[in-house]
């Protein structure tokens, strides 16, 4: 059995980094231009790293499926990044950070994890405000800030509406430089399909180049894999079209461990879904809910206007059930609710969609305060829904936002395969159970700009500089490995659409592996999944050949695996009896309905080794807890 | 070729040149306007032909009328250039063409507008220009203007082409400003404004000539 | 949420790769005014699919306006009808039933077709590359409360950030123009002082790859700003022209 080793350095919480970096071992200047890295992905985390690894002298190549790395979703990312600077002497401090960070995860983090990212948060404002990232300003020309996400300190910094926008931009400015120098090789348009493992080392990588249908290989002395999240696994998300599971899937198959696969966080306000064919959600921010009441009909399949529905006939659940918090509580608590509603038939005319109902506050407040606060908002929901919120009520539902599952890594983000290394939402690390709003940019740009650049350093330095070539054996295994899967996709000509999997396996991971678990569902579901999965493999037809352009092919791929990694997400669920953060298990809660949290038998970080199809061993990493002590949190 | 003319060669030093030399004709037409205004007196002729003949005697006239011609020149040789590597940078046109909401008829017709105005020059050039150098000091400009503008052909064309002439300027004059960089929120407005005011005011001054004169003016 | 459906005729581009001659091809549809166009694409090619026809080639991911990667040209409008949003952002209750909508590729000699709809645009990308970045390397930069940036200056210069580069600007341009492009990235760094020390360089830099890869000239016709998904305003265009002309008259550069 693999023993599971975090590598976390000894010593005190403070200087756990400090001294690591001065321990690490660093590679000769002249050495450097002899090692070369392969990244893949290109949003803060992939950017950040490629421009900062090119930077420090190493042979840098980018692989994205985009056109331009300025495309990833982390440009997407609405509401901010933290960091604890302190600018507004309110009492912030890394440590504190550090510390909401840790309960906010409820306590399924690496501490020590969480400590570096807090420290190195600050660097990452100096670095994006030296980019030139326009960060909102007060009027005496310092940083302003805002709280976010609960946080009882004002620590977030943004960018009007569009901080992820902004990051990501700066990263992709840094790694243009690079490119523009020749020093990083930007290779668009190719998706990975698989990583290549020679001897047990991460050698390089296979990829389709998604304009001519060739099936490439690429090698270098290290793999870094910066893709994302996979909340498409439940076909609607906050994700992009493209995002997906299948580097890191593949790299799991080839034996990098898989932490927390269930670990999934639901946002609470997105636009209502409108039919079938929708494709994806959008984000709503949560501020909408400071002066919003949320609200369904006390009767099943209350067709009326929700303007006809009597007061008393209105049921504001938040504010029944959590009187102290309201229409103010958390993500997961809110999310659970409006679908439990919903699942009671009492969506909002029967759809899924609750309602966010702004009426009393324009009453209360007026219209125009309402439109100063959320007229851009307003615009927006408009725009998208053809309603009016100032006259009819909100519709609003839960999408999930974000994984916090990911490969393993250890201390220094390096996987269980020597080599090849995880970075941003694709690893597990630093959110524990649950993330806080405003910290998945923060850990993207730390990953990529300040840990990775030194941990790379300290295992090339034990590396040897010569370059497996992509002739070795190992390559034309992978290469024909992913030639077959791609025959066999294409040979199977069935009466099915992609699609049509992809919701079907979207609808069975929300119904089942969603927000509320039980152990019977989870059963369920995987039974389900397995059957849906070997259905595709009899009934899906992918249109068109290997060469050239086939975006039908290429999402099948993505499907395909998405078909494995729900199962082992529900076999997470299933073996993670206890209830914590966005996992909550039916069975463990208290009597007010909370999540019943056990940290006697499951603070750990679950880490899945792939077998065979449907076949894992579970690998255990017992989390300590000595700086930060087990709470409970309440919102009655 | 040395940087400047590299940097006048770029798609912005391109642009630059065409303000400059379209500033540049764009004061020439307002003191030919008020020169000509001349035609209007009346005293048969007699301060006009006074006006043009002393213009012809000044020495520095030639030299302006090379400085002139090069300025039109420019203009309309770097004009055809830039159309026609504007035009070539799509090869493959659009099927469907809706013009853009934002974006004048005035300012998309340009070379349209330039092309018709050139034609003009060519005419309004061997009408006039070219019989005063050939035919000497004597000629009484006044008596040809006033016959020419008397034939309704000339002069509608005349009048058409002053009018597409307006147009051309109610683009260039604020385009030329915008190409020097000098946009800015306050005046910007104003400027067009300005511009649009200028392209009227030669527009309908240039074509009262022969209007004047089609309605049996002196 | 509306219940009734609308009859489209949709004419869609279809072109094998960048050096075959495309045409127009028909297809009819029925869909709801709530989807959005582009799923509406995508409820096209699940029908395609399921008849085993070719689906039509076409670009998007964020679908809410921010990465740039949709862009199509609907009746002759880059990112369609109105003004302010991507195609992604899009829904048929802009159409009436019956319409008949045309839709094409970006079209410009620097943006060839892949297929379909789906065009190239990495020239922008390698604009960008010529100096669409302030060059520092990471670590060792000063605190960020360092410089107090003007909130006004700070605005403007988001404003011209907040361009998406999706081409828009080019596909709308009738010269195949890329300044209101490159103007944003020039006006950002122009405008914040950590821009200063490559002011002109920069503009020079970008200026020459813009010209070298065959985009067209400004003829200030401003169709750029009225297509920007963003509203990238074409003062920024006014800004590069000054900067470029300072450069010009100012740097030690004799290219």
């Amino acid at each position: 059995m693999v023993r599971l080793d975090s590598k976390v350095p000894e010593g005190n919480i403070a200087e756990k980094w400090t001294n690591h970096k001065f321990n690490m071992k660093l590679v000769n200047p002249a050495n450097k231009r002899k090692f070369s890295v392969i990244v893949v992905g290109s949003g803060l985390a992939g950017a950040s790293a490629a421009a900062t690894l090119a930077e420090l002298g190493y042979k840098v190549k980018v692989i994205t499926y985009h056109d331009s790395p300025r495309r990833a979703h982390s440009i997407a990312a609405q509401g901010g990044i933290n960091a604890a600077k302190n600018y507004q002497n309110d009492g912030d401090s890394v440590y504190r950070l550090f510390y909401d960070t840790v309960k906010g995860g409820d306590f399924r983090a690496r501490e020590a994890n969480v400590h570096r990212l807090a420290e190195v948060s600050n660097n990452i404002i100096d670095q994006c405000v030296a980019q030139g990232v326009p960060f909102a300003r007060d009027y005496g020309g310092l940083l302003d800030n805002r709280s976010f996400g609960g946080a009882q300190v004002s620590r977030t910094f943004y960018a009007r509406g569009q901080t992820g926008q902004q990051l990501l931009l700066g990263a992709y400015s840094a790694l243009s430089r690079q490119i523009g120098k020749g020093a990083v090789e930007s290779l668009t348009r190719r998706e990975m399909l698989d990583v290549v493992v020679v001897d047990g080392v991460a050698s390089g990588v296979v990829v389709r180049n998604m304009i001519t249908g060739e099936i490439e290989r690429h090698s270098a002395h290290a793999v870094v894999l910066a893709t994302g999240g996979y909340s498409n696994v439940f076909f609607l998300s906050t994700n992009a079209m493209m995002c997906n599971t299948t580097s890191i899937w593949r790299a799991h198959r080839k034996g990098a461990f898989f932490g927390n696969p269930c670990f999934t966080q639901i946002h609470p306000t997105c636009l209502p879904l409108h039919g079938e064919n929708q494709s994806k959600l959008t984000l709503m921010s949560e501020s909408l809910r400071n002066d919003g009441r949320i609200w369904v009909s006390s009767k099943v399949a209350d067709m009326r206007n929700p303007n006809d529905i009597p007061e008393n006939e209105r049921d504001y659940y938040l504010e029944r059930k959590y009187p102290s918090f309201g229409n103010l509580s958390p993500r997961d608590i809110s999310s659970r609710s409006a679908k439990e509603v919903v699942d009671e038939g009492r969506g909002a005319r029967g759809t899924e969609s609750v309602y966010l109902d702004f009426s009393d506050s324009i009453k209360r407040l007026g219209k125009n305060v309402i439109e100063e606060r959320y007229g851009n908002l307003f615009e927006i929901y408009e725009t998208i829904t053809g309603e009016n919120p100032y006259s009819v009520p909100m519709r609003i539902y839960p999408a999930p936002h974000y994984t916090m599952g990911g490969l393993w890594v250890d201390y220094n983000l390096m996987s269980s395969v020597p080599g090849l290394f995880v970075l941003g939402e694709a690893n597990f690390s630093d959110h524990g159970a649950n993330r806080l709003g405003a910290s998945a940019l923060m850990q993207g740009l730390a990953d990529g700009y300040f840990v990775i650049p030194y941990t790379i350093g300290n295992y090339f330095a034990g590396e040897k500089p010569a370059l497996i070539g992509t002739d070795h054996a190992e390559y034309n295994n992978t290469v024909s490995e992913v030639q077959d899967r791609i025959k066999q996709l294409l040979s199977i000509k069935g009466g099915k659409t992609v699609d049509e999997f992809h919701k079907k396996l979207g609808r069975i991971m929300w119904n089942k592996v969603g927000m509320a678990r039980n152990k019977k569902g989870l059963e369920e579901g995987i039974g389900e999944i397995r059957e849906l999965r070997s259905e595709f493999y009899k009934d899906v037809n992918v249109v068109g050949s290997g060469e050239g352009v086939n975006q039908c092919l290429e999402r099948a791929g993505r499907v395909i695996d998405y078909l494995e990694l729900g199962e082992l997400m529900a076999v997470d669920a299933l073996a993670r009896e206890e209830s914590c953060g966005a996992h909550f298990r039916e069975e463990y809660q208290t009597e007010e309905g909370e999540a019943l949290r056990n940290d006697e038998e499951f603070a750990f970080v679950s880490a899945w080794e792939f077998k065979e199809d449907g076949k894992w061993d579970l690998h255990k990493e017992n989390l300590k807890y000595e700086y930060v002590k087990f709470a409970t949190r309440s919102y009655k | 070729m040395s940087w400047f003319f590299r940097s006048l060669d770029s798609s912005i030093g391109k642009k630059i040149l065409m303000a400059l030399t379209g500033l540049f004709l764009i004061l020439f037409l307002m003191i030919h306007l008020a020169g000509n205004l001349a035609l209007f007196k009346n005293d048969g002729g007699l301060a006009f032909n006074n006006y043009s003949s002393t213009l012809r005697s000044l020495p520095v006239i030639p030299i302006l009328e090379i400085g002139l011609g090069l300025g039109f020149l420019l203009h309309i040789i770097q004009g055809v250039r830039l159309w026609w590597l504007n035009r070539s940078a799509r090869s493959e046109k659009y099927k469907i063409n809706t013009p853009s909401k934002g974006s004048s008829i005035f300012s998309r017709t340009m070379v349209y507008t330039g092309s018709i105005t050139f034609i003009f020059l060519v005419i309004h050039l061997r009408s006039y220009w070219y019989t005063v150098i050939t035919e000497g000091h004597e000629v009484d400009l006044f008596n040809l203007v006033k016959t020419s503008f008397q034939d309704p052909v000339y002069s509608g064309f005349y009048i058409v082409a002053m009018a597409l002439l307006g147009f051309h300027l109610n683009h260039g004059f604020q385009s030329a400003f915008q190409t020097f960089g000098w946009n800015h929120v306050k005046y910007f407005p104003f400027i067009q404004k300005a511009g649009t005011l200028y392209a009227i005011l030669m527009a309908v001054g240039f074509a009262s000539m022969p209007v004047y004169f089609l309605l049996g003016g002196q | 949420m509306s219940e009734h459906k609308l009859n489209l005729k949709l004419m869609i581009w279809k072109q094998s790769g960048p050096d075959v001659k495309g045409k127009f091809q028909e297809y009819k549809v029925s869909v709801s005014p709530d989807s959005s166009f582009l799923e509406i694409l995508d409820d096209l090619n699940d029908s395609l699919e399921r008849s085993n026809k070719e689906p039509v080639t076409f670009e998007s991911d964020c679908r809410e306006g921010i990465c740039g990667t949709c862009g199509l040209v609907i009746n002759g409008l880059p990112h369609g009808p109105l003004s302010r949003i991507a195609t992604c952002q899009l829904h048929m209750r802009h159409f009436k039933d019956g319409d008949t909508v045309y839709v094409e590729p970006f079209r410009a000699n620097t943006f060839p077709v892949i297929k379909d709809l789906m065009v190239d645009r990495s020239a922008l990308d390698r604009i960008m590359h010529a100096g669409g970045f302030i060059s520092i390397n990471t670590g060792g930069v000063p605190d960020a409360n360092e410089i107090p940036i003007p909130k006004e200056i700070s605005s403007f210069a988001f404003d011209a950030a907040a361009c998406i580069g999706c081409g828009a600007c080019v596909a709308a341009c009738k010269n195949s123009s890329a300044m209101l492009f490159v103007s944003a990235k020039v006006s950002q760094f122009a405008l914040l002082p950590q821009g200063q020390p490559e002011r002109y360089q920069r503009v020079e830099k970008m200026i020459k790859v813009m010209d070298e890869e065959g985009f067209g000239a400004c003829s200030n016709t401003y169709a750029c700003e009225a297509e920007c998904p963003k509203g990238i305003s074409v003062k920024n265009i006014a800004r590069l022209n000054r900067e470029y002309i300072k450069a010009k008259v100012k740097s030690h550069n004799l290219d």
